[in-house]
């Protein structure tokens, strides 16, 4: 008999290891997720709102190819697992409690916004932008400038700044708090901070630095009415969002006896602390980070990556989880950013870890170097797109950055026709050095 | 509910542009309120209309992508507005192709203008080409505001509005001023576009024309056979189907608002592969009739004899069909390789009927017949009234995708033997399904972005958008 995995959630992480496992069809694969029927993109969810997208269209696999695959679909939310029966219990909407056994278990819970116990967060009009529901409140509680004429959005990280991009779109006046002196400092450098922080304004988005969310206020139907920050300014509002990060949506494995910290502890196969139980995505916490990469990276890709290392294990060829050089992008309103290797924010650099940044009005890079060796370890661009895999390559295999700066162009990945700037980078490249 | 509302601006200029069009439909029935100036007035207010909605529209705002609320407008979701558009300009289309006679007065406006230009009076072809060339230059002013931070999106545009002003109205209309035996010719059409291009009276036009015409007529059979295979080897489909073609002009300027309408199905991919290959193999059979049918009528006058010329392009096909096969056995997908013999083997088997009943009949239909079905059906309601007037319900490219045999051939040159391709950007992509969204030609450009891989699609025209809508910056046109 085909051996029975059990995956639960159907993220990124989960659907890939469950339309790999079907690819080879070895075993038989029940993927169960009580958000939605059909796998969808949550790094897009801000264009259903923004109306350049349905909601269909962010479905990655069509629903045909879903419904003719192997693999078993259900909606229902799982309550508890008991790994020493192999066995969990969920229910689905019939609200009916029912129990499904595994061969092995597969957790791909994926996170929830971050809420820290403020008062007045459980008022109508609070949310975070996660699950696929947060869409249908939003347009609750947001749909026009007129039932909603101002919003709050707490933190400034990437989610934080596509939901005041999606308020904008519909002329929401939005304030955005901080906790950084600038934007996502946390993160980036501030010379990179501060660039993008010039754009964010260019797009009318009203940013409050280092303050932080105090209470929530409500009026007398229990609808968020202003908020109070720890400066003591107050902010009146119709909608509160927040982003201030994500964690490992892992509740309902607190007594199952696993090893959790944060996340629920992996070692380089993915696997927990029960030999038939696995997680991937952004719920796994791996025991032993990789250098220069983080014990739980709620992205993208690592989570894609995750399924497919674990199907290739599944298939009886265990290979380690292996993300090789750190990379991200995203895009703050029009500015698109890509990041590659280490790039530190103030706050976390080294003293061996030099910048070098340059700038127009709407084009920047930084490039960090390792002062004493002049090795390349990392480049952040702002309207600029470079190949990933090159660049990728320059990192790891420790090349110079004067190297780089005079090699950037082979990286070029920007549509034909965009003006080039590696003359000019190499120039002011030069002059500093 | 949502507020992706025209506002207010936006609202007094659509109304100016549709007073244009009023002034010109009451000028049209013969009102003499507006006595010859009815026609620049209504062109001037429509032009107004247009400039001013799209500076409306996008003046005083960051450059970028401009898709916010697309899907809750009625007339970019196939809503009620949608149909209504659609329906009028395709009533239109029907009754400007087919009964021209309802709108002479309409035609009667334009004839100061075609008088300056041709010195000849208006037909409905002027009406439609003036229409046309206006529809391509205002929208496409307003695509070059919208995409202003796109240089490729930009070149290509002022490429198209070129070609389409340039070249498919105004030289032809010299040139007949010029030379009134000269057939009209626009210089950027190539076989199988201009199907008419051998037509009898076409060639008894050209070969009347002296050497002028004689250098068209060569120059017509070279763009097909040297020309554009040499332009796709290095460029792609793209230096036809998005920098010079009208059709493609007009998809991409007009057109622009609905490119996520089309249909992204795979039962959409599979209706694609045939429609398109097989109108190709109508218009190849009728063109090859017509010609035989011409050289029938006087065996001994041209230098090539009706026969000879059957036997050639049976040679021809039959060796360009199996280098293709040969070459490409490792890779061309088992389905191509069969349907490529099956068609092929269709294509010989008509020609042979020309061969051996010495007529220019297939299967006892006169091959002026399958041609004129041809221009009546492809050349007329497909590629005129359905692929234009249906915008709004069926997307922007629905021709250039379902019927277009230009972009046939070029689709096959593309994916046999093209430098262009889409590369991908490693890991970058995180499926949103923007690129797929806004794929005007249905393609599931998400299917191999998150995959890693190239693109390579027969069907791609290279507009450049999936490129342009990526927020991770994973897409890029390579050639």
């Amino acid at each position: 008999m085909d051996e029975k995995i059990v995956i639960i959630g159907n993220g990124i992480a989960g659907s890939t290891l469950a339309l790999q496992l079907a690819e080879k069809g070895t075993a038989s694969v029940t993927l169960i997720s009580d958000e939605s029927s059909y796998f969808f993109s949550r790094t897009a969810l801000m264009y259903v709102y923004m109306g350049h997208l349905t909601k269909e269209q962010l479905e990655p696999v069509s629903r045909e190819s879903w419904d003719q695959s192997p693999i078993q679909r259900v909606k229902a939310q799982v309550l508890s697992i008991s790994p020493e029966d192999k066995e969990l219990s969920f229910r689905t909407s019939e609200e009916d409690v029912k129990q499904l056994s595994y061969d092995r278990l597969v957790i791909a819970t994926g996170s929830k916004p971050a809420f820290y116990d403020w008062k007045g967060q459980e008022a109508e009009g609070v949310l975070g932008l996660y699950h696929l529901s947060d869409l249908d409140r939003l347009e609750k509680w947001a749909p026009n400038a007129s039932a909603c004429p101002e919003a709050v959005v707490i933190g400034g990280g990437l989610i934080g700044i596509e939901l005041c991009e999606m308020l904008l779109s519909r002329q929401i006046k939005t304030t955005l708090i901080i906790r950084e002196n600038f934007f996502w400092s946390s993160h980036l450098p501030e010379s990179d901070a501060q660039f993008v922080e010039k754009h964010l304004h260019l797009h009318r988005l009203n940013l409050i630095k280092e303050d932080e969310l105090q209470e929530i206020n409500e009026d007398e139907n229990g609808h968020v009415s202003s908020v109070q920050t720890k400066k003591g300014e107050t902010i009146s509002c119709r909608l509160v969002g927040i982003t201030t990060g994500v964690r490992p949506n892992i509740e309902f494995l607190r007594d199952s006896g696993l090893d959790i910290d944060k996340g629920l502890l992996v070692d380089e196969h993915l696997k927990t602390s029960d030999p038939s139980i696995y997680a991937i995505g952004d719920c796994a916490q791996l025991r032993n980070p990789l250098p220069n990469r983080l014990a739980i990276e709620p992205v993208w890709y690592t989570g894609k990556l995750m399924g497919e290392t674990l199907a290739q294990t599944f298939s009886g060829e265990p290979i380690k989880y292996n993300p090789g050089v750190w990379y991200n992008s995203a895009k703050f309103f029009d500015l698109e950013y890509q990041t590659y290797g280490k790039v530190s924010p103030k706050a976390l650099k080294p003293k061996s870890e030099q910048h070098f940044h340059w700038e127009t009005d709407d084009k920047a890079v930084t490039l960090a170097y390792n002062e004493t060796s002049g090795v390349f370890l990392g480049i952040n661009t702002f309207g600029i797109r470079l190949n990933h895999k090159i660049i990728s390559s320059w990192i790891e295999d420790q090349i110079e950055v004067e190297k780089v700066v005079f090699r950037l162009e082979e990286a070029h990945f920007d549509p034909e026709f965009s003006n080039r700037y590696y003359k000019q980078i190499k120039h002011a490249f030069v002059q500093n050095h | 509910m949502h507020s992706y509302r025209t506002t207010s601006i936006q609202k007094v200029f659509t109304y100016i542009g549709l007073a244009g069009l009023a002034v010109i439909i009451i000028a049209g029935f013969g009102a003499s309120i507006f006595k010859s100036t009815g026609l620049f007035l209504g062109l001037g207010l429509i032009s107004t209309g247009v400039i001013g909605y799209t500076f409306s529209s996008y003046s005083g705002l960051p450059a970028g992508i401009k898709n916010n609320g697309i899907w809750y407008r009625s007339l970019t979701s196939r809503g009620i507005v949608a149909w209504v558009v659609g329906v009028v300009l395709t009533a239109f289309y029907i009754i400007l192709y087919f009964y021209p006679e309802h709108l002479e007065g309409l035609i009667r406006l334009f004839d100061p203008l075609s008088e300056g230009l041709s010195g000849k009076k208006a037909s409905q072809w002027f009406v439609y080409g003036v229409l046309y060339t206006l529809a391509i230059v205002l929208f496409g002013i307003k695509f070059i505001i919208k995409y202003k931070h796109s240089k490729y999106q930009k070149y290509r545009t002022y490429s198209v509005l070129f070609f389409q002003t340039i070249f498919a109205f105004l030289i032809p209309e010299i040139m007949a001023r010029l030379n009134g035996d000269l057939p009209y010719y626009d210089l950027k059409s190539i076989w199988p576009l201009n199907y008419y291009l051998f037509d009898g009276n076409y060639l008894d036009g050209f070969l009347k024309s002296g050497n002028i015409g004689t250098a068209l007529l060569i120059f017509g059979i070279l763009s097909t056979l040297i020309i554009t295979p040499i332009l796709t080897y290095k460029f792609g489909k793209r230096w036809y189907c998005s920098w010079v073609c009208g059709c493609g002009g007009l998809a991409e300027t007009a057109g622009d608002p609905f490119r996520q309408l089309s249909d992204k199905s795979l039962r959409a991919w599979k209706l694609e592969r045939w429609m398109i290959h097989l109108i190709l193999v109508w218009v190849f059979i009728s063109t090859v009739g017509v010609v035989y049918s011409y050289l029938l009528q006087a065996p001994e006058s041209y230098f090539v004899g009706p026969k000879t010329f059957i036997v050639g392009i049976s040679l021809l096909f039959s060796l360009v069909v199996g280098l293709i096969l040969w070459k490409r056995r490792n890779w061309l997908a088992k389905d191509a390789q069969s349907s490529a013999i099956a068609i092929g083997s269709v294509v010989l088997l008509l020609l042979g009927f020309f061969f051996f009943s010495q007529s220019d009949r297939v299967l006892f239909i006169p091959s002026y017949q399958i041609r004129s079905a041809y221009g009546f059906f492809i050349g007329s309601i497909f590629s005129g009234v359905i692929g234009t007037g249906f915008y709004p319900i069926l997307g922007n490219r629905v021709w250039c995708r379902f019927g277009c045999p230009m972009a046939a051939i070029l689709g096959i040159q593309q994916k046999l033997f093209s430098k262009f391709k889409i590369s991908t950007n490693g890991g970058q992509c995180i499926s949103c399904g923007n690129c797929s969204a806004y794929c005007e030609m249905g393609i599931d450009v998400r299917a191999y972005a998150q995959r890693e891989e190239p693109i390579k699609r027969a069907s791609c025209v290279g507009c450049g958008i999936c490129s342009a809508v990526c927020p991770r910056g994973v897409l890029r046109l390579e050639s």
